[in-house]
């Protein structure tokens, strides 16, 4: 066993690991932990096949940000306060179902003749073509991408926003008038 | 564009990545927890991803299709959790919980 798969084992070991820690634990802030824990290993994979820049993108925006605003997420809705109701009570099924569908696909992964190099020969990507690929040849699904990301800015700030304030504001000067009136 | 050999066949980084979209498969199912669920779903996207970036690596580098694929699908991901969030906090602020079994109005 040469180093890289050395490195490859334990790299799949931790992913596999902190998986099943993000949907076995029964504290809500420890999943979110172990997600990180899963997100960095997937950067792991990412730096063994030799795409860096996906790396770098996934440690700074999965890793980083998704699971700030995850960990946001259980704080403002206070999950925690609630453990009883961490697990539903379908389990046994969706043991059967989520085991019979990961046997089914590595039997079909390890029956199949996939295409490519045996030994596991790879192309390292530089950063240049990647850019140069991103804002030449996908120029346009680029710009619909931050498009969607405004979109979504924008959507989640008025889903999140708190009427009352905006009832109070637009009340607070007919108050005020009336305030004066009675004084 | 230099090529490196490291014994890992394709198939070691497919196995890994469905063995993971089986397991956010099951905490999808499992979870009650809204905020719980987007976790699974996020293991599920990143199983998918690691997937695409291995055929781009074995089978075409030329053209980085998956690489492109992996950056979109990153792209989409903080564009659905920012907006999950914002829909599990009104959902949370209406009724007082976040349990997808506990919302349902929808059927009476």
């Amino acid at each position: 066993m040469t180093v890289a798969q050395g490195i490859f084992f334990l790299i799949a070991a931790l992913f596999v690991g902190g998986s099943l820690g993000v949907v076995l634990v029964r504290n809500a802030v420890y999943a979110a932990l172990f997600l990180i824990l899963a997100l960095l290993a997937v950067a792991g994979v990412y730096i063994l096949l030799a795409s860096e820049f996906l790396a770098l993108v996934q440690v700074l925006i999965y890793a980083g940000a998704v699971t700030v605003l995850l960990l946001f997420a259980l704080m403002l809705t206070r999950v925690g306060d609630i453990p009883e109701s961490m697990v539903g009570t379908q389990w046994p099924i969706a043991a059967v179902a989520s085991t019979v569908l990961g046997g089914l696909l590595v039997a079909t992964v390890s029956t199949s003749d996939w295409p490519g190099d045996a030994e596991g020969m790879i192309t390292r990507i530089p950063f240049e073509q990647v850019g140069d690929a991103l804002f030449r040849q996908w120029a346009v699904p680029f710009e619909i991408a931050s498009l969607v990301l405004f979109i979504a800015l924008v959507g989640a700030i008025i889903l999140a926003r708190d009427e009352d304030d905006d009832e109070d504001e637009r009340t607070s000067p007919e108050s005020a008038e009336v305030g004066e009136v009675t004084e | 564009m230099d090529t490196v050999t490291q014994q890992i066949p394709l198939e070691h980084f497919l196995v890994v990545s469905a063995i993971v979209f089986s397991i956010g498969i099951y905490g999808v199912l499992t979870r009650r927890n809204a905020v719980l669920i987007l976790m699974s779903v996020e293991l599920m996207l990143n199983a998918a991803s690691i997937n695409m970036v291995a055929f781009a690596a074995y089978t075409s580098p030329q053209v980085m299709t998956g690489i492109i694929f992996a950056v979109f699908i990153i792209t989409v991901a903080a564009a659905e959790v920012g907006l999950a969030l914002a829909i599990i906090l009104r959902i949370f602020r209406n009724r007082g919980t976040s349990n997808v079994d506990e919302v349902n109005q929808l059927k009476w």
